[in-house]
């Protein structure tokens, strides 16, 4: 039996995501393949080669893949199926872009953001926004699997020597074309793999007032995020929101500034190890959650914090 | 150019679900029950092309029980032109959902689909781009900007870095995201008129979809309860306890 992992990245940097990824094939077990598709992807596929426990790495290279373009990559992997009885991707939008283009293509159900591998066969996945925990068996030939990365420990960056092989590239589908990105650009760690992350909601006010939570995120070493109603009254961009539609994320500590708890938002934080709220309502559901929770108006409560931290 | 946008329709967001003593889902007896909300922004910017003149037709699709019909009719009252409903049972997996809407697209010939990015119910995230698969289109996924023009339409996709813009030929599938609009409510003298508007009924056979399940769901059940904890009585407290019992910091 062999799996092949799609790895996510930027043609500069290896996504992080794609460790959790290898780590969920290793509990399912076999020869594990990393594919490398991109554009001048040496690179990655030399940091590629060093991910301890691949069997292999893949590597197709061509501008129709420099950009994760879903109509280019998908023929690629469906290329490479036949080989293979599971194909996984981290849950990350580019994996989540993918993946389902690829099942339709070989006629099969795909399995979204699994949490655990009972057996080769049987994966936990959750369901509404996590409030339910659904097991699913596949009896297909091939398994077509996306990875929640914030369950499963990432596998060791450094330590292996896979060979690395190219392969032949499937050309442009001329179905899409990428045009530009406008990324956001910060010196603090990502939101999905930071030890702590910090997050504001409707209560902050105004985007300006973020600036309270970045300076206890720096002394922490945190990541910022923040609710839905945060990014859609424009305080903060889309990639800060947590939640059941934004970026499900599980730290060592989460704290919530300024947000009420609902289902949504607790769907991409509860499996936090530690969570602190920060809310002026005793009554906010978020301290049903919270191990501890602080009552107190975060205007007086986080400069505060920022302080105490020295 | 006519514009096809299929509707869902799940648990209302608000309403905090229960799995079913026998682990074999969850509880959906008496529970309130609502059109996804993602295929509310949908419903919405495929009128808003209509009335700035860029679409002829929308028509709302929804494959499941008969109560469907009522999803549907809010989808009209919304301001759809018609409806189809496909009976099928709830539990459809989105393959079979996409093989289905296949179908349609081939008797209909929409220029654009819009689909929600995902069911809150099962949060699968495949239906759209599965239906771009199977058609050979292209996939314009998690939009939070649509302006089409001609035969490609200019895109913004909310990525984990950010966003994207892209260009796609159409036809084209595009998934629909929370910042993409705002949905209208339906008036009442629209949700009267909607009574009147045309609902056709097909059924899976009438399509020839061979919707046999693939997974089997083995069960489901509730996760761990997270306990809640203290309340500190302030800042200086928190700080002690998460350098000293929690030590996280
Ligand atoms: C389809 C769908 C998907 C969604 N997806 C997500 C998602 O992914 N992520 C997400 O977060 N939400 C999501 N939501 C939205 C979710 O339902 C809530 O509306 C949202 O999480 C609320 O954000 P909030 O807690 O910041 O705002 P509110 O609910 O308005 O809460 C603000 C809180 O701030 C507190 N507060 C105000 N002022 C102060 C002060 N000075 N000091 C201290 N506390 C103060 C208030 O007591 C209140 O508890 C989704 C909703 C839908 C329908
Ligand atoms: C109560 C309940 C019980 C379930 N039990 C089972 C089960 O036993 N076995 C099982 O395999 N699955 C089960 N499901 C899951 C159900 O089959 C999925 O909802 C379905 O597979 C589609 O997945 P999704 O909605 O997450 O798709 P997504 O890909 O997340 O949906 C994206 C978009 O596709 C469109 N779409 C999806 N479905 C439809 C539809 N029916 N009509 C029109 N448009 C649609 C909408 O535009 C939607 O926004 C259950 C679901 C519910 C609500």
């Amino acid at each position: 039996m062999s799996i092949l992992v799609f790895c996510d990245h930027d043609n500069g940097q290896f996504g992080a995501a794609t460790l959790n990824a290898v780590s969920a094939a290793q509990k399912i077990g076999g020869d594990i393949h990393l594919l490398v598709a991109g554009d001048a992807s040496g690179k990655i596929a030399a940091q590629a080669a060093a991910v301890s426990g691949l069997a292999k790495v893949l590597v197709a290279d061509g501008a129709e893949y420099a950009h994760g373009l879903a109509e280019n990559l998908a023929p690629l992997i469906c290329n490479l199926a036949s080989q293979y009885s599971h194909i996984l991707a981290p849950a990350t939008t580019t994996g989540k872009n993918i993946m389902p283009r690829v099942a339709a293509l070989l006629d099969v159900m795909q399995i979204s953001d699994i949490i655990k591998v009972d057996d080769a066969n049987t994966f936990q996945r959750p369901i509404y926004a996590g409030n339910a925990l659904s097991t699913v068996r596949s009896d297909e030939a091939i398994k077509i699997i996306t990875v929640r990365s914030t369950a499963f420990e990432a596998a060791a960056a450094e330590g292996g020597s896979a060979a690395i092989e190219t392969i032949s590239n499937n050309g442009d589908s001329g179905l899409s074309f990428y045009v530009k990105s406008e990324l956001s650009s910060s010196e603090r760690p990502e939101l999905t793999s930071a030890p702590i992350v910090i997050s504001g909601g409707r209560g902050m006010q105004d985007g300006a007032n973020f600036a309270m939570l970045e300076k206890v995120a720096d002394k922490l070493g945190a990541a910022v995020g923040a609710s839905r109603a945060a990014v859609d009254a424009g305080f903060v961009p889309n990639d800060y929101q947590v939640g059941q539609t934004g970026k499900v994320v599980a730290p060592d500590l989460y704290v919530a500034v300024g947000i009420s708890g609902a289902i949504q938002h607790l769907a991409g934080m509860k499996d936090s190890k530690v969570i602190v709220a920060i809310n002026k309502d005793d009554e906010a559901p978020i301290f049903q959650v919270a191990d501890f929770g602080l009552v107190a108006d975060l205007f007086e409560a986080v400069p505060e914090l920022e302080k105490e931290l020295g | 150019m006519k514009v096809l946008v299929p509707v869902k329709r799940v648990i209302d967001y608000n309403v905090k679900v229960r799995v079913k003593a026998d682990n074999s889902g969850v509880e959906l007896a008496n529970v309130k029950m609502a059109m996804n909300p993602f295929d509310e922004i949908a419903v919405e910017q495929a009128l808003r092309l209509k009335e700035a003149g860029g679409a002829e037709e929308v028509i709302v699709v929804s494959i499941g029980p008969a109560q469907n019909q009522e999803t549907i009719r809010t989808g009209l009252a919304m301001g759809a032109d018609r409806g189809i409903h496909i009976e099928a049972s709830h539990d459809i997996e989105p393959l079979a959902v996409a093989k289905l809407l296949k179908a349609v697209v081939e008797r209909e010939n929409p220029g654009l689909v819009l689909v929600g990015k995902q069911a809150i119910d099962d949060d699968c995230n495949q239906t759209g781009q599965m239906l771009a698969a199977l058609l050979g289109w292209a996939q314009g996924t998690f939009v939070s900007a649509l302006d089409v023009a001609g035969d490609k339409a200019k895109i913004v996709r909310e990525v984990d870095g950010g966003l994207e813009h892209l260009e796609i030929k159409m036809p084209a599938i595009v998934s629909v995201d929370l910042r993409l609009n705002e949905p209208r409510y339906a008036s009442l003298p629209n949700i009267m008129k909607a009574k009147k508007k045309p609902l056709d009924s097909l059924t899976v056979d009438d399509l020839g979809v061979d919707i046999k399940p693939r997974l089997t769901i083995v069960k489901v059940e509730e996760p761990a309860a997270r306990e809640a904890g203290i309340k500190v009585a302030d800042v200086k407290e928190l700080v002690e306890k998460l350098k000293n019992e929690a030590k996280v910091i």
